[in-house]
């Protein structure tokens, strides 16, 4: 049916809005549900590591891409060592990147050492592009005393004012309005820097996602809000998480700048992320990106998905759309990297990442009084008073006490 | 500015060395600096500020307007404000020595806060600098939490202390953790501030005392003002503490008079104000409860008794020192607060003192609170929620028997 819309010369409230004269309307806004039209996903290469004919995007160097390949295989064969670690009883818990390995190295390639990250907890790619060594990763899962967090936090919850990696912290969507403020902190001091907030599918629906993305658009924040969103939260599946079109056209709900990428295609993710970024440190506004992908591993190690999806679904993605694979034939096709150098890599950093494990494992814990320690700038008369109660009672009874914690 | 000298947690004093049991141990003696005033628990001290306070008792208790008090302790005459242009006063006054200090919350910046806190700052500093933000209690808290792990020093205003109870997730698990959890690689120098307590006819929703709810997150530091003194003082040590801070105002205190110095001052956050001295039972209050005891004060002398008043100003931690140089003196021991029976900072008081000090009563601590019911809006039911003098009298009266 024909609409016949009228330019109203009225200024109403947020601009001048066209008038329509009917409420029903074959409308396309009307139709949103996540059926039919959905927002195209920028793609650079297929799924054989082959450039799509007729796709824009920026080639990266050697060097670039070869490091970025080391640094997704290397994720990848330290998140499956952990995660056995785990499974044997070396470590507490563990949480993998599986799957998800392009994004948060493409995202650390592309950015600047300088943009603070706010992780939620599948980031440690980046952590590993800006140095954090793997006896930093051992050594934080372990909780010894050489862990910067001074064994305080579970394993995965990193943490690096060095490498600008705020600590993780469990609660889920807390760092994406703590990521407003660090913007609003580096606009302040006129920094060449962005802050950036990664997000899950499931940390969408907290309302902490929403008010950081309206307060990133209001205030015209730094901000480069990412969404990995792997299809599943814990169990539940995107489909019962909303029923919007993704994430990306929630970005476009709050007036931010918003694209989706294929999150397992690391070219894509890298030459996105750059754009991104340069606009958002450039024009001081937010930008979200939606990478899509898929979470092959179980949420963690408290979690065994097969309980709620197919085998056969979890390896098609581990197989055939597997994100490492997917950029090693890219890198290959280069001829910048051969299966020689390939063996040697798994095999080196298969022995490194175990020795770390083996050495993180006889390292001392923290002692006694970093209980105490860093709860406030310095350690104040009650809490003092309660260290020295706990010692009066570990030099009564030291049998009921564990032997590995030293005292001093 | 030269060093202005700030009694620390945990600062290498006589303090955290005192063995509380020790009966025998001499009063230590307290540094004092030109700018830092600190409470001496002291009688024979001259130089205690608030004994030249206690003097003079304020007579309406239901402080909305306030007779001058003296606070002066030097030859200045000082100037006179009401309670929320001292707050506003120590605000602007660290806003211009650091330039990391910004402030963020609702109707802050043109509006200038809905208590006139903020007013003419936004023009003076801009609109960055005092940022009005969206209503989300949660985000910008956490906010204002990211920006102090990246180095400014944030005060956030909750319009009414209530809405902070959305805030929660973000001060209890972030802002109060965060600095442990990062082995001490991020810190979070944050005020959070606003008014709370019962007002005229609030309803229940806008009369929380929220020092309750926040008092057993570990990692925060909580104080209460009560007049334009300390809330001057307190705002100032705040700012300048490197820990996560909640400053508690009380809705109906924001119009009490007072003339202050005219130069500058911090007060300490750990430690309690000694309203007036006495012998015969110490009674420990904070933020508009101490007009309430100092009302009853008033009649109580008249009847004979001589109660010690002490302003307990820091919620968390108590101040330990001064309470304890009271009870070991008066051994009877009256807390009058405005929180709730069940799990108010008055029960924490409560079994604080009888950890500490069981051996020095006489008799059991009594503790005046409201009731565990949300406050009516009705005026009369409302005022029959909160304690009143005539209580206090009664419950003095019944202690000293």
């Amino acid at each position: 049916m024909y609409i016949h819309k009228r330019r109203s010369n009225k200024e109403i409230i947020g601009g001048s809005i066209t008038k329509r004269r009917k409420i029903d309307g074959r409308n396309q806004n009307e139709h949103c549900e996540a059926t039919e039209n959905r927002v195209a996903c920028y793609r650079v290469l297929d799924d054989h590591g082959y450039p799509i004919a007729g796709t824009t995007f920026d080639q990266v160097d050697e060097e670039t891409a070869v490091r970025m390949y080391k640094s997704m295989a290397s994720l990848e064969i330290m998140d499956s060592i952990f995660y056995e670690a785990q499974r044997q009883g070396r470590v507490s818990f563990y949480l993998t990147s599986t799957g998800e390995e392009g994004i948060s190295v493409a995202t650390a390639a592309a950015l600047s050492p300088h943009d603070i990250i706010l992780p939620q907890y599948r980031e440690a790619g980046i952590l590993l592009w800006r140095g954090f060594t793997i006896q930093d990763f051992a050594n934080q899962c372990f909780g010894n005393e050489d862990d910067h967090g001074k064994g305080r936090q579970m394993p995965v919850h990193y943490g690096s004012n060095h490498l600008n990696f705020f600590t993780v912290s469990s609660p889920i969507a807390t760092q994406l309005p703590q990521a407003a403020g660090v913007a609003y902190s580096l606009k302040m001091d006129g920094k060449d820097a962005c802050a950036v907030a990664f997000t899950g599918d499931g940390a969408t629906s907290e309302g902490d996602f929403h008010a950081a993305m309206n307060f990133a658009a209001v205030m015209e924040a730094p901000v480069l809000f990412i969404c990995r969103n792997n299809g599943w939260a814990i169990s539940t599946p995107i489909s019962q998480q909303f029923r919007s079109d993704g994430v990306v056209v929630k970005g476009q709900a709050y007036g931010i700048r918003s694209i989706r990428v294929d999150g397992n295609d690391a070219l894509a993710v890298y030459n996105a992320i750059r754009a991104a970024r340069e606009m958002v440190v450039r024009e001081q506004k937010p930008v979200l990106v939606e990478a899509l992908t898929y979470r092959v591993g179980h949420h963690s190690t408290s979690d065994d998905s097969t309980k709620y999806r197919s085998l056969k679904e979890i390896e098609e993605w581990r197989r055939s759309r597997n994100p490492v694979t997917r950029f090693r034939k890219w890198v290959e096709s280069k001829c910048w990297w051969s299966d020689e150098e390939e063996a040697q890599l798994r095999g080196t950093l298969r022995k490194q990442v175990l020795k770390a494990i083996q050495i993180a494992e006889k390292i001392k814990k923290p002692c006694l009084e970093d209980l105490f320690s860093d709860v406030y700038e310095q350690v104040p008369s009650n809490l003092r008073q309660q260290e020295k109660s706990l010692r009066q009672t570990i030099n009564k009874h030291p049998q009921d006490f564990p032997s590995d914690v030293p005292l001093h | 500015m030269a060093a202005t000298i700030l009694h620390g947690v945990g600062a290498t004093t006589a303090l955290s060395s005192i063995n509380y049991n020790n009966s025998r141990r001499s009063l230590p003696e307290r540094k004092r600096t030109s700018l830092v005033i600190q409470c001496d628990g002291s009688l024979s001290s001259g130089l205690n500020i608030s004994n030249n306070r206690g003097a003079k008792l304020s007579t309406n208790a239901v402080a909305t307007k306030q007779e001058n008090v003296t606070a002066s302790t030097t030859s200045k005459p000082g100037h006179e404000l009401l309670l929320f242009e001292a707050l506003r006063e120590g605000l602007e006054e660290e806003m211009e020595r650091d330039p990391h200090v910004c402030v963020m919350g609702e109707d802050v910046g043109h509006y200038g806060g809905s208590y006139k806190v903020t007013k003419g700052l936004a023009d003076k500093y801009g609109d960055l600098r005092v940022l009005d933000t969206p209503i989300a209690e949660n985000s910008f808290t956490g906010m204002g939490i990211g920006a102090a792990m990246t180095g400014l020093r944030p005060i956030v205003e909750g319009m009414n202390m209530g809405f902070l109870l959305l805030a929660f997730n973000q001060i209890s698990n972030n802002c109060g953790m965060l600095h442990y959890t990062s082995g001490g690689q991020f810190k979070i120098p944050i005020v959070i501030r606003g008014p709370g307590g019962v007002g005229r006819q609030l309803g229940a929703e806008h009369s929380q005392r929220l020092e309750s709810y926040f008092q057993s997150i570990p990692g925060i530091q909580m104080v209460a003002c009560s007049t334009p003194y300390n809330a001057k003082g307190l705002m100032k040590a705040a700012i300048r503490s490197d820990n996560p801070v909640i400053l508690f105002e009380h809705v109906l205190l924001y119009n009490l008079k007072e003339r202050i110095p005219d130069e500058e001052y911090v007060l300490s956050l750990e430690e309690a104000e000694m309203v007036r001295p006495g012998k015969h039972v110490t009674v420990l209050t904070y933020s508009r409860m101490r007009y309430h005891v100092m009302q009853a004060a008033k009649t109580l002398v008249n009847k004979g008794y001589d109660p010690e008043v002490i302003d307990i100003r820091s919620l968390k931690p108590f101040d330990l020192h001064t309470i304890g140089n009271s009870v070991k003196k008066t051994h009877h021991v009256l807390i009058v607060e405005e929180c709730m029976r069940t799990g108010g900072i008055g029960a924490s008081l409560t079994a604080s003192i009888n950890e500490h000090f069981h051996d020095y009563l006489d008799a059991p601590i009594v503790c005046l609170s409201s009731q565990d019911v949300p406050t009516p809006y009705a005026g009369a039911l409302e005022e029959w929620t909160v304690v009143q003098p005539a209580q206090i009298v009664a419950a003095v009266e019944q202690l000293c028997q």
